[in-house]
């Protein structure tokens, strides 16, 4: 039996009375892109954030290469450190350059050498397009820009996979496509990636599964073929003519 | 719009409100000169400038006004902003705390060290000694002033802090958590320095403060090379039975004051340009 990268089993996630999520069951495996989508409130983001544990499940197994992260013994620190994370307001560190932002957890949570971790950031920060804003704050990059470094600063962890949350969501439609490169390239490469996502062209094009999500449970998995192009459910079918077709 | 009434009540002579703007202006004018003329002519100038502004007293407050008293000053009042800055901290991180109880003594602290007059505060450590016997504040006469503002100061700091630490978006944390940051790291190396810097104006302010409150140190009963400016002041002033010295201590705080408040606008003004 081979290894699921993620795997979550009866993940239930009740924020007070609002249950969230209600019951979900769902694999990605090594090297496998997932997107996931869905109307807002779906549950897709509360889905990706109990993976690495940002939300606590209120019930169910989260189980991330084979180890179980909700069990109380494991070191989540060391789990998240395989763990890549994208948020859709970037959540760069406003008072640490670009080089900085991708050094920093590289110098303090796995402990290399300044010079070392110089040499991963700027390659990184080169990799994703954006090598020539090294010294620049956050605050002087466009949103697709902080959002490459965001990219780099995660992979310069050198993560077995990657949780991306609505990477796109917060950028000007011109900046999106940068971003989207970024990813595809990584895609590629064979990162495992676990994606929210209202791109229906990138789930399209790079995704080798879609998954969608509806008041909490998911209603259809599948090849984004299926999924997308030949829905079988009603709610799939009225989410998607909605999003690709907002005029009608 | 053309056959529209200039007034309500166009019967009436009223005035405009422009008008009546005019009229009041002049009139509040009126009232200015008259006060000052009335100041000019009745104030009793030379009695005025022989008890606050004695030029001989002045010049005997001088050199020891600033080697000593504003030396002083300061000593207190840094002091105390160092205890009240790192104490402030440790209470706002235990105000957000996680652990109940320590977020009520952070509340209980804070609720009493801001309610009670820095006075009273002051007159208590004098009682220190008393109340435990043998126990002594380190430091002498600094260590018992700077004791008194720092533990004054910590509380407002503390709140200062706090919403500093609270305007730090909670994406910053999860952000250094999800790279593999322990809560402790993530707060040290992302959100204190977010924290610092936003509340760098309102702890300049905080500095203010307690640069004046330093004068309270008078009710410590200090002397000789301890004074600060207002005692210094106090003592002088009773000794030639003339204000100058007070007017000269009050004008050498402002020489402190003045700038620093200047300085944290200054800096409130460019806060805006963090993210």
């Amino acid at each position: 039996m081979t290894t699921h990268a993620i795997e979550l089993r009866d993940l239930h996630k009740h924020f007070g009375k609002n249950e969230v999520l209600k019951g979900i069951d769902m694999t990605v495996d090594p090297g496998q892109v997932v997107c996931v989508i869905g109307p807002s409130g779906s549950g897709k983001s509360t889905l990706l954030r109990c993976v690495n544990l940002l939300e606590t499940p209120t019930k169910g197994k989260v189980f991330v290469e084979g180890v179980e992260v909700t069990d109380l013994d494991v070191d989540i620190d060391a789990v998240r450190r395989r763990i890549g994370m994208v948020f859709q307001q970037f959540n760069l560190f406003p008072h640490m350059t670009a080089l900085q932002n991708v050094m920093i957890a590289q110098q303090r949570v796995l402990k290399r050498s300044k010079g070392e971790a110089e040499v991963i950031a700027r390659d990184n920060l080169e990799k994703v397009g954006v090598g020539d804003k090294c010294d620049s704050l956050p605050g002087q990059l466009s949103g697709g820009q902080q959002q490459r470094v965001a990219i780099a600063r995660a992979l310069a962890m050198s993560p077995s996979l990657m949780l991306f949350d609505e990477p796109t969501s917060a950028l000007d439609p011109e900046l999106v496509g940068d971003v989207l490169t970024v990813m595809r390239k990584l895609a590629e490469e064979g990162m495992t990636m676990l994606v929210v996502t209202h791109e229906m062209g990138f789930a399209r094009e790079v995704a080798d599964r879609v998954v969608f999500m509806d008041g909490g449970v998911v209603v259809e998995d599948g090849a984004p073929a299926q999924v997308i192009g030949a829905p079988q459910q009603e709610r799939t079918r009225s989410f998607l003519r909605r999003v690709l077709h907002p005029e009608e | 719009m053309a056959d529209q009434p200039k007034t309500a009540e166009p019967g009436r002579a009223r005035l405009s409100p422009r008008k009546k703007q005019q009229v009041s202006r002049g009139v509040q004018y009126v009232v200015l000169a008259a006060a000052l003329v009335a100041v000019v002519l009745y104030a009793d100038w030379p009695s005025l400038a022989q008890n606050f502004a004695k030029a001989d007293v002045a010049a005997e407050a001088l050199p020891d006004l600033f080697t000593i008293a504003l030396r002083n000053t300061i000593i207190y009042a840094v002091g105390g902003f160092v205890l009240a800055f790192v104490a402030g901290l440790l209470l706002a991180l235990m105000r957000l705390s996680q652990v109940r109880p320590y977020r009520w003594i952070a509340i209980v602290y804070i609720e009493i060290f801001r309610g009670l007059p820095a006075l009273l505060i002051f007159l208590l450590i004098t009682f220190l000694p008393l109340a435990l016997p043998g126990f002594q504040v380190p430091g002498g006469t600094y260590g018992q002033g700077i004791l008194g503002l720092g533990l004054v100061g910590a509380a407002y700091q503390a709140e200062i802090f706090r919403a500093g630490l609270q305007a730090v978006p909670k994406g910053q944390t999860e952000a250094a958590r999800s790279l593999g940051m322990s809560a402790t790291r993530a707060q040290v190396t992302v959100v204190i320095p977010q924290a610092i810097r936003m509340v760098i104006p309102p702890t300049t302010n905080q500095f203010v403060a307690l640069l004046k409150d330093s004068s309270l140190v008078l009710f410590l009963g200090v002397s000789g090379e301890y004074v600060e400016l207002a005692k210094f002041g106090n003592d002088l002033a009773s000794q030639h039975a003339n204000a100058t010295p007070i007017m000269v201590a009050g004008l050498t705080y402002l020489i402190v004051t003045i700038p620093l408040g200047y300085l944290a606008s200054r800096l409130e003004g460019r806060k805006g340009r963090t993210p």
